[in-house]
């Protein structure tokens, strides 16, 4: 590393980005790639990674700072110039046309031309297949890409970055799609580019991996860089502090044992469709007291969704009888389920979450504002839902200029505390979360899950769905793996089953033989 | 200026601009071009009768403003404003002349009829996109020509005065509403649609329905999700849009400055309408401004194209560009991000002194 400095293919300098919501997504950052490295851009959600790479790729254009290209000061207009430049990117949600073939999404847009004209075809799918091969990536180019795996379409993003001569390679966060056995083939073949003189950026929040695979880490923290390390120098440890700023904290000691009163939910032989007819939950049956916490960890797409979506009243359409406090739902209306305190906090915040033209205090009554302490028979009680308004600001931490700024402005971390506010705010029996704390920082993070907890404590039935491992161990009571629409394992006593263990179950490889109750 | 006026100022921008490119088109259009712009930007001032004419030219864009402000504030892109104003007009004026009730009420009835006929009538784009999921923009376009076809074959075969033609028969003295102004044709009907206004703000901000309307149209998934009956919250906003819409059909009609029903082609208040939402920003305590600035703007176009050359048509360029450069989202968005950066650093560097 002695010539590190002639080396460098690319420099970003004090790079400034703020979004026209007004939020600094990056405030100061620097970075610089050597060439043939694979270099991690690690940080939290929110952290500012994606930007920053939006900013390398041209779809962002950065409101300070200057970017180097092997020696030269450049902007980059567009993706196109990125490309052009020798920049490639691949998109954690694959960017390909689903109904095309693999040879096909390789050569978009950069087609050979008969007669230029007409697609060459046939040089497509040869030049597809050469480049594959050139690679080491094993694959059909002829087949439809709306039939190949989530690992293979990776590749195919990959091998459509290189066909465009992509020197430097942009991955964000590739490994969060994959099987583990999926990940190790991909680090192979990264290890092989590198060798073939490609510099890569890894974005990922997963140590390990960073740890196995990257040669240096710039680590950032809420818009900043906290500064490049050489990988083999730094510990996990010292790399996890710098990205949340503290110590963090995963298990809460102070948790009390769970004090059960009576079935909260009780849901018999459930079965849901989705909308093309496709079985999403399957004969499901299980039971949740009050005062506990009974976490369901699973791959995306086992169901969760469709079952969350039953037991809100948001599909009315399912096979098999839910009960909550023992009545049940389903002739009740969604406003009918909220009237019997249950407070849902859904899985895309701002999908359903809230509406982000309104203000703090426009979002935050929608689930209560028909109550008689905000309302009258016609006109709102305005003056009291300002002054609930600001307590909840103030007791959930939402830090916001006032109560009339809209929530669009605000980070996700505090749309998610606006959210969470909002459905506590009502003092729920039945709480129903779905990925509570997905793409919010550690700080609200955890704000969230105490919360959950001080409910549990005061007797609430809790339903945790997460895709956050450490999250539905560190708070369920009780814990289940959603596995192709049934419990493929329930386990009433958390300190019994290892992450490792849980994870054969949410990929279906293990089994239990009876469901529990 | 900072981020939370930056919107007025684009919208006052706007106007400037669209106002000097009119200007523009007059200069080079004109033989006396000094004299049509002056006109056009005082024509209002020249005498009391086109002032009053100001006023009384608002009172229709203030109804169907304040109208469209409330379907477009439920997302619901519903253009049958026109043809609700239209039957509105229709309404009342087939109940002074065909019933005779007593003075004063005979108004009344017919205007709450007219009202309700709007109301009912702007409902089934929403009612044909619940059922249907027709687009309600394509059905309400397509309705205001069934609601003029069925108002000229009701003019025709039951209310035509047939020594005049395409005309009704007169109305009774006693079914026009109250001039304020002597001399002049303002009326009643401005009280009314300042009420209007005004209620129709407390409707969307301070009630319970107004509320749950805004949200849905903001976002009809969370709308659901927290409970929302969304389905009904989209027909009565479209029925109390209407409602006002056909109220101010039946105001107009009854005005003084109608003696009979001689509505046989489509008035266009539905569209003013659209720019008047435009302008108000959806907010119907806004239109009567709005309302005041397109008065202005036409009334002084008429008196203009009275003394010069320069024809009526010339404040449909300037309105084309209001309307284009106040909904183009980009327009001015560099300054706009600058502002916003700008700011966002100024918050930056306080923490900074802060910490």
């Amino acid at each position: 590393m002695a010539d590190l400095e002639n080396n460098i293919v690319l420099q970003m300098n004090h790079i400034m980005k703020i979004y026209s919501n007004g939020v600094v997504a990056n405030e100061d950052v620097s970075l610089d790639l050597v060439k043939g490295e694979i270099h991690a851009l690690l940080g939290e959600n929110g952290a500012g990674k994606s930007t920053l790479m939006k900013v390398l790729f041209g779809l962002e254009s950065p409101d300070q700072g200057e970017i180097v290209l092997n020696g030269q000061a450049t902007t980059i207009k567009s993706p196109q110039d990125a490309i052009s430049k020798g920049i490639g990117m691949v998109h954690q949600h694959f960017m390909l046309v689903p109904s095309l073939t693999v040879a096909e999404n390789i050569i978009l847009g950069v087609e050979p031309r008969k007669n230029g004209v007409f697609i060459d075809m046939d040089q497509a799918v040869s030049a597809a297949a050469e480049i594959a091969e050139k690679y080491n990536f094993d694959l059909d180019v002829k087949a439809k890409v709306e039939e190949i795996p989530v690992g293979l379409k990776q590749k195919v993003e990959i091998l459509k970055a290189l066909y465009r001569g992509a020197d430097i390679l942009i991955l964000d966060e590739p490994t969060a799609v994959l099987t583990p056995q999926e990940t190790e083939e991909l680090f192979i073949q990264l290890e092989k580019l590198k060798a073939d003189g490609h510099t890569i950026i890894f974005i990922s929040h997963k140590l390990d991996e960073i740890k196995r695979i990257c040669d240096r880490a710039t680590i950032m923290r809420s818009g900043r860089s906290m500064g490049t390390y050489q990988v083999k120098d730094i510990t996990t440890e010292e790399m996890s502090r710098l990205m949340v700023g503290r110590d963090v904290v995963l298990t809460f000691d102070d948790k009390k044992p769970a004090q059960v009163s009576d079935v909260k939910i009780q849901v018999k032989n459930l079965s849901v469709r989705n909308g093309q007819g496709v079985l999403k939950v399957d004969d499901l049956s299980f039971e949740l007291r009050g005062g506990e916490i009974l976490g369901v960890a699973g791959v995306e797409g086992n169901g969760q969704s469709e079952l969350i979506d039953t037991l809100t009243g948001l599909n009315k359409h399912y096979k098999g009888v839910i009960e909550f406090k023992g009545q049940d739902i389903a002739k009740s209306s969604i406003k009918d389920i909220r009237e019997l305190k249950v407070a849902h906090i859904p899985e895309d915040r701002m999908v359903s979450g809230c509406a982000g033209n309104l203000n703090i205090l426009e979002n935050m009554f929608s689930n209560q504002y028909t109550d008689s302490e905000f309302s009258g028979k016609i006109l709102l009680k305005l003056k009291r839902i300002t002054e609930r308004t600001e307590e909840l600001i103030k007791e959930y931490l939402v830090k916001c200029k006032s109560y009339k700024q809209n929530v669009g402005m605000l980070s996700g971390g505090n749309i998610q505390k606006v959210i969470v506010a909002r459905e506590f705010s009502t003092g729920p029996d039945i709480i129903i979360a779905n990925q509570p704390t997905r793409g919010v920082d550690v700080g609200a993070s955890e704000f969230i899950r105490r919360r959950l907890l001080e409910f549990r404590d005061a007797g609430c039935a809790v339903l945790l769905i997460s895709a956050d491992l450490n999250e539905v161990f560190s708070l369920s009571d009780r814990l289940a793996a959603m596995y192709k629409g049934k419990f493929a394992g329930l386990f009433d006593d958390v300190s019994k089953v290892t992450e490792a263990e849980l994870g054969q179950y949410m990929l279906g490889l293990k089994h239990q033989e009876e469901q529990g109750a | 200026m900072n981020s939370k006026n930056f919107e007025l100022f684009r919208m006052l921008f706007s106007i400037v601009i669209a106002v000097l490119i009119s200007l523009l088109v007059i200069f080079f259009l004109s033989d006396q071009p000094l004299l049509a712009i002056y006109y056009l930007l005082t024509g209002p001032f020249t005498s009391v009768r086109n002032f009053c004419n100001v006023i009384e030219s608002m009172i229709p864009l203030i109804f169907t403003g304040t109208g469209v402000c409330i379907m477009f504030s439920a997302n619901q892109i519903n253009l049958a404003t026109d043809g609700g104003f239209h039957l509105g007009g229709l309404v009342a004026a087939t109940i002074v002349l065909q019933l005779s009730l007593p003075s004063g009420v005979n108004i009344v009835v017919a205007l709450i009829a007219a009202s309700v006929a709007g109301g009912l009538f702007c409902m089934i784009p929403a009612l044909l996109k619940i059922k249907t999921e027709a687009s309600e923009m394509v059905s309400s376009l397509m309705l205001n020509y069934l609601s003029l076809w069925f108002c000229t074959f009701i003019l025709m075969y039951f209310l035509q005065d047939p020594s005049k033609g395409s005309a009704s028969y007169k109305f009774p003295d006693n079914a026009e509403l109250l001039t304020l102004i002597s001399g002049t044709n303002v009326h009643i009907g401005l009280f009314i649609a300042l009420i209007v206004a005004v209620l129709g703000y407390v409707f969307l901000y301070k009630t319970k329905l107004g509320y749950e309307l805004r949200l849905t149209g903001e976002n009809k998934d969370f709308a659901r999700y927290s409970g929302i009956n969304i389905v009904k919250v989209i027909l009565l906003s479209q029925l109390i849009g209407g409602l006002i819409a056909g109220l101010g059909g039946g105001v107009e009609i009854l005005s003084p400055i109608y003696t009979r029903f001689t509505w046989t082609s489509l008035l266009g208040y539905g569209w003013d309408a659209i720019i008047i939402c435009t302008l108000a920003r959806k907010n119907p305590l806004h239109t009567p401004l709005a309302a005041l600035f397109i008065a202005y703007l036409r009334t002084g176009a008429s008196v203009m194209a009275r003394y010069t050359d320069v024809t009526l048509e010339i404040v449909q360029i300037t309105q084309g560009i209001i309307i284009l450069l106040v909904v183009a989202e980009q327009f001015l968005s560099g300054t706009r991000h600058k502002i916003i950066a700008r700011e966002a650093k100024a918050a930056l560097k306080e923490e900074e002194g802060v910490a």
